[in-house]
């Protein structure tokens, strides 16, 4: 079993989150950069194919080298190599399309992502991934068994979920779920060593088309001051004469 | 040339409000380019109501062996209608469904797409949407250069605008495609408000000390027609289902008003509920950061607020029908 997983490298959860060149770059001075929390999930699963089903697993990034340490901190994880697509992702299209390039000659059962990435939140590179390469393919996904060829999969649905079953080959979008919070691992000493030796490789991109672009950033409109209130009597009637909420 | 809008509907072919208002958005961004508005919706059974929010033409597709959703069919089906229509646009709603099959849609009409977006184009020639990103930190505007362009409306952005028109409803019958993926079950509780449906929102933080204190939390939101939803924590220690974590690595919430009880309001919790109109906190600690972020706010005890909250609600309620 050849597992595919494709790292997102972005802002850690508790970024502040500022732009610089009069907001149209994203300012990156002081933010922490972590694998996607979407895509460690991707990862741990696939982790738990390489221990209990003897698969193995390579990783992906479309970045610049800035991304390598994130793509070292999975290997380091236990992802058995990198590869590293050089040039800066700035279309999901364009993304998806390198991605499935990499995933057309590694001949891999089974791509594993995020649903989204919490940097752009495009929630599309798996899906288009998927398309380019006529895979099968399920979005919030919170389940996946493999059985010789066959996949089945939990999906959240509105108010619930769904149990599908498909073959291989398959891109997987995957949430918490997948696997639980307390699964996620953190990079031990000796994952660290070995790490460093596993092989990066760097490839560079078929395709310089976007689709899409950002041509500006606007941070949220700064927000009035909480009323306090005292009790729910006014509460109650606030939201029902000022908000009118209720 | 014209935009096309998938309206989604239920099992039971009935629309969400959210149809409304992928609806009315497409009414308007057809407005700018001066073109017309074709709805396509698949097994719907109230296409007549589609024509209040500007719909002047919709497909409907009714085919018997369409009942459960399908990404990659319904994929097929929106890319038949957008070339039959000559579609510039196609508008998408960004919801659990939509979200699936929007970067399908793209792809097989090789067209850029933004997911997302929570205002009418700024301009449309570029094409310039703004949309969320950084998790509700941040917009970016986004330009799509593609001959089609796709766009996801994120819930409760645009809001629901009537615009009577005088329709019509067109049958149309697209090749479909056996789906490889076979759905093998389903399970899915109903009569109870979903996070993405509700209109109002309670949800609960680790201040309210363990599961058997949710009682208050699901009353107060059965008064209030209101959906339950909790804090990160909350879901991983196993007190409510991960179905009702909400947050940056959780469901996003866009209610109208959003309740938060015991919550302390760290920067990922936030960051999901940030697009929720209305924000109420109730926490013991007057320096909770949530407070910085809400709208109305009581410093006080959850399980003092809460009890005397419904009781003042079910009179307001009894008053008020
Ligand atoms: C990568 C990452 C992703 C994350 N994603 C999310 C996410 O998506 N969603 C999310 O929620 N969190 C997320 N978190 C966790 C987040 O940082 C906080 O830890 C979490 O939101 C805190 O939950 P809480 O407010 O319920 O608990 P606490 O922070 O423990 O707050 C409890 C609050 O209850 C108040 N309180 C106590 N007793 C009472 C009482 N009797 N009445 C009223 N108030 C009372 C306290 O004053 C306190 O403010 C994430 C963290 C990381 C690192």
């Amino acid at each position: 079993m050849k597992i595919l997983v494709c790292i997102s490298h972005v802002p850690d959860t508790t970024s502040k989150i500022n732009f610089s060149e009069n907001n149209t770059k994203f300012d990156s001075n002081g933010v922490q950069y972590v694998i996607n929390p979407y895509d460690e999930f991707a990862l741990t699963r696939a982790m738990w194919f390489k221990e209990k089903q003897g698969a193995t697993v390579t990783v992906v990034n479309i970045g610049n080298a800035t991304t390598e340490p994130t793509l070292r901190k999975a290997l380091a994880i236990g992802a058995d190599e990198a590869i590293r697509v050089n040039t800066e992702a700035i279309d999901g299209f364009a993304v998806a399309k390198e991605i499935s390039e990499v995933a057309k000659n590694g001949g891999f059962d089974i791509i594993l992502a995020g649903k989204e990435s919490i940097d752009y939140n495009g929630g599309m590179v798996p899906g288009m991934v998927a398309t380019l390469l006529n895979y099968n393919f399920v979005n919030a996904c919170i389940g996946l068994e493999i059985e010789g060829n066959k996949a089945t999969i939990s999906r959240e649905i509105d108010g619930g979920k769904e149990l599908l079953s498909c073959n291989l080959p398959i891109v997987i979008a995957g949430q918490k779920g997948l696997v639980e919070e307390k699964d996620l691992k953190i990079p031990n000493m000796r994952g660290i060593m070995m790490a460093r030796k596993k092989p990066l490789t760097v490839v560079e991109p078929v395709n310089n088309e976007l689709k899409t672009s950002t041509n500006s950033f606007e941070k949220p409109a700064a927000k009035s001051a909480c009323k306090i209130v005292d009790n729910v009597d006014e509460l109650v009637n606030l939201l029902h004469n000022e908000a009118k909420v209720i | 040339m014209s935009v096309l809008v998938f309206a989604e509907s239920t099992s039971e072919g009935k629309f969400k409000k959210s149809s409304f208002e992928v609806t009315s958005y497409g009414k308007k961004i057809a407005e700018q380019l001066s073109t017309n508005l074709v709805v396509l919706t698949i097994n719907a059974t109230e296409n007549d109501s589609l024509y209040n929010y500007g719909a002047e033409k919709v497909l409907n597709v009714s085919k018997t062996n369409l009942t459960s959703f399908n990404a990659k069919t319904y994929a097929s089906i929106i890319k038949q209608a957008a070339i039959k229509e000559n579609a510039k646009v196609v508008i998408i709603d960004s919801n659990i469904n939509g979200l699936y099959l929007a970067p399908i849609v793209a792809v097989k009409l090789n067209a850029g797409y933004a997911s997302n977006a929570v205002e009418i184009p700024s301009s449309v020639s570029p094409f310039t949407v703004k949309r969320k990103a950084f998790s509700n930190k941040a917009f970016n505007n986004c330009t799509i250069s593609t001959e089609i362009k796709i766009v996801g409306l994120a819930k409760n952005s645009y809001g629901v605008v009537e615009n009577l028109v005088s329709g019509t409803t067109e049958d149309f019958s697209p090749e479909i495609a056996e789906s490889n993926i076979k759905v093998e079950s389903v399970e899915q509780t109903t009569g109870k408000v979903t996070i993405a449906d509700a209109d109002i929102v309670v949800s609960g933080g680790r201040g309210l000390k363990g599961p058997e204190n949710w009682g208050m939390v699901e009353e107060l939101a059965t008064i209030l027609g209101a959906a339950t939803a909790c804090s990160k924590p909350v879901s991983d220690l196993g007190w409510r289902p991960h179905s009702e974590h909400v947050g940056q690595t959780g469901k996003p919430v866009a209610s109208n008003l959003y309740i938060a009880i015991g919550i302390s309001g760290a920067i990922q919790h936030l960051a999901g509920i940030n697009s929720s109109k209305v924000k109420v906190v109730i926490n013991t600690d007057a320096e909770a950061p949530f407070f910085k972020a809400a709208d109305y706010g009581i410093v006080g005890d959850a399980f003092e607020v809460i009890p005397n909250l419904i009781e003042k609600l079910k009179e307001f309620k009894a008053n008020n029908a």
